[in-house]
């Protein structure tokens, strides 16, 4: 049986209430760390484990602790990133909903480690009701005396806040998230100076996934040793991945990270094999910001390995051949897909999400929708593939904020892997799309 | 206080013509406001302008932005910059129930296309109107963090999930015999579905 230590939990019923989470050992981790560690003893044990930031990036969590600033008199805060827009992700929302102290136990264990006493939880605005469930938890977590003054009677006091956004991809990005938690627009900033030095209301901040948040308390429980036992090389631990797409089984799986892609996929524990039995033609590992890859890529390494599911072996072969593991957000395309209207729908969604700040990005992810809805309307020449690749490049490096590489990488390795397929629209003038038919009307006969 | 939050209550029993909050959106929002260090308040505003949409009939007139710069002691453009960011914000009146349709790429894979059409038709309106009852506005979204239960809407607070033709004949129906009791801009409603 694969270990799962984030949501093991989730079918028990009543599982959201602070009573029955707490009769399957929750808060154990509270009591564990306030009581018997000192705080840089967490961040040890964190360091230790390998936790790498479940939001993206892939950073090594301990470090970014080890990296706040500390000055005397100075508030810092502990800010969760649970943004959660990235298409093809909602993890985050699944846990929450469904195991919401996880995420409370998670932030107290860190914000102790960090020496913080205010935090936030910054959730997307169209995940309200998520929000409620979550500030019940809270609620229920000071009543109990895990927030608020002298937590389980000691010194240590910690405040924890919901804080709901509005719509905006953008504010995923963690400096723009602090500026929107500031009640500006999600306008991201220049680094440096970096949030652990200046980041909410100019204080020291650590802002964190929400899935990296929840494995603090594990971690804390077992012990980082332990927990950098599970998984492969450098990615350890677990990994909630978000599967969609052309699949039998739809959903959030806890896998531990080394997972063969070839089993996730077609694994009765996990997405169960491909919908109607059709084959498989590509897949997004990582959500909509990293590079597709077509079958053969997905399921082995241009070296002929099992690609496994960590962040080593997806991100094999750089981007010529690899990609990336992301926010663990797995989109899955059957043969009918089209990887042109599939890229439309993601640059359709740059566009709409540029925060506007910077030229390249703003004026670049129009220019690249209007080229694909060319595709789509079948009025593409050849040469607009040449054009679309020449705009992304331009994008990329060139922004404030990763969005930039996010909005440019999508589109560089469709036309990477599938340049044909552009290719003969443009010859064809035509364009057909039965990618999306099966579900609703039983296929294309 | 962390613990205590917005939106528990159901505000906007009707459109009201005065802006000004009921006294319990008033405390909620002052409430909301305790939540950040002092002399930060103005973080509370997102918060508050969801409240002042649901209390002023789904949208945010230039008077309710006035209104909530008022309660937050900044200028009224550093509400309008805030408000004319964020998608969720209608600067213009919506229907009672907005339908927002994910179309990016999981749910396009699973239909949301033929969900728009269907709802298009079904409606009479195309994306981006209102019908004639001021009951429905049709939008399309992005992304909803629903991929896994595509095709999906979001109305309101709710999601709709894995949805089918049938679904939303349903869920249309339902909208409108509901109607009398129920605001849908109304943050406390919950997926029933
Ligand atoms: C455009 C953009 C969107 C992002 N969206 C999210 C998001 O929705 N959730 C998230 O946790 N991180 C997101 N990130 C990454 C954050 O900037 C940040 O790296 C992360 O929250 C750090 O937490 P972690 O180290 O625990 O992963 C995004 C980054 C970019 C550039
Ligand atoms: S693609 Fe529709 S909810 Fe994610």
């Amino acid at each position: 049986m694969p270990r799962k230590l984030l949501i093991q939990n989730v079918d028990v019923p009543g599982i959201s209430s602070l009573e029955t989470y707490r009769a399957h050992g929750g808060y154990a981790s509270v009591e564990k760390a306030l009581k018997t560690m000192r705080p840089e003893d967490v961040v040890e044990e964190v360091k230790k484990s390998g936790l790498r930031g479940r939001g993206g990036a892939g950073f090594p969590t301990g470090l970014k602790w080890s990296f706040l600033a500390k000055p005397e008199g100075v508030p810092r805060y502990l800010v969760c990133n649970a943004d959660e827009s990235e298409p093809g992700t909602f993890k985050d929302r699944f846990l929450m909903e469904k195991t919401p102290h996880s995420l409370v136990e998670g932030m107290i264990t860190s914000a102790y480690a960090l020496g913080v006493h205010t935090s936030y939880i910054y959730i997307r605005g169209e995940f309200f009701y998520v929000a409620r469930i979550l500030e019940n938890a809270i609620k229920e977590a000071y009543a109990a005396g895990l927030l608020g003054k002298n937590i389980l009677g000691t010194d240590f006091s910690l405040d924890c806040h919901v804080h709901v956004g509005a719509g905006a991809y953008i504010c995923g990005e963690e400096t723009a998230l602090l500026e929107s938690l500031e009640g500006k627009r999600g306008n991201p900033r220049i680094k440096p100076p970096f949030p652990a030095v200046a980041g909410l209301y100019g204080c020291p901040t650590v802002v964190n996934n929400v899935e990296t948040i929840a494995a603090v308390a594990p971690i804390v429980n077992m012990g980082g040793d332990e927990y950098a036992k599970i998984g492969i090389g450098k990615s350890t631990g677990t990994k909630l991945i978000s599967a969609s797409g052309h699949i039998n089984k739809p959903g959030v799986y806890e896998i531990e990270l080394g997972l063969p892609v070839e089993e996730f996929i077609y694994g009765e524990e996990y997405c169960g094999g491909m919908r109607n039995g059709k084959k498989l033609k590509a897949v997004v590992a990582g959500g909509s910001s990293v590079p597709i890859l077509p079958a053969d890529l997905i399921l082995k390494t241009a070296n002929g390995e099992p690609r496994l599911m960590s962040y080593e072996s997806l991100g094999d072969g750089g981007f010529q051949t690899g990609t990336m593991l992301g926010s663990g957000g797995f989109i899955v395309m059957n043969e009918d897909t089209s990887i042109v209207k599939n890229l439309f729908t993601f640059t359709r969604f740059y566009h709409h999400e540029s925060c506007g700040q910077c030229s390249p990005c703003r004026e670049g992810t129009g220019w690249m929708e209007k080229i694909l809805q060319k595709f789509i309307n079948g009025t593409a020449q050849e040469s607009d593939v040449d054009l679309l690749w020449d705009v992304q490049g331009k994008i990329e490096g060139k922004t404030i904020c990763p969005f930039g590489e996010a909005a440019a990488w999508p589109v560089a390795a469709a036309i990477r892997h599938f340049k044909d397929e552009f290719l003969e629209i443009a010859r064809n003038k035509k364009f057909v799309d039965i990618s999306h038919y099966e579900k609703l009307n039983g296929g294309l006969s | 206080m962390g613990a205590e939050i917005h939106g528990t209550q159901k505000f906007n029993e009707s459109k009201r013509t005065e802006i000004k909050f009921s006294e319990e959106a008033m405390a909620t929002a002052k409430l909301l406001m305790s939540n950040y260090p002092q002399g930060k308040e103005k973080s509370a505003i997102i918060p508050i302008l969801h409240i002042a949409q649901a209390e002023f009939g789904g949208w945010l007139s230039p008077e309710a932005m006035d209104y909530v710069a008022e309660i937050l002691n900044i200028r009224p453009i550093e509400v309008f910059e805030v408000a004319s960011f964020y998608t969720m914000f209608h600067l213009k009146p919506v229907g009672k129930c907005v339908f927002e349709v994910c179309q990016t790429s999981s749910c396009w894979l699973n239909g949301a296309e033929d969900i728009v059409k269907h709802i298009e038709k079904k409606l009479g309106i195309r994306v981006g109107e209102t019908t004639a009852d001021g009951m429905f506005t049709l939008k399309v979204a992005e992304c909803l963090g629903s991929c896994g239960t595509a095709p999906m809407l979001q109305c309101g607070a709710s999601y709709h999930e894995n949805l089918t033709f049938e679904k939303v004949d349903r869920l249309i129906a339902d909208y409108r015999t509901e109607n009398k009791q129920k605001n849908y801009t109304d943050l406390d409603y919950k997926n029933t579905l």
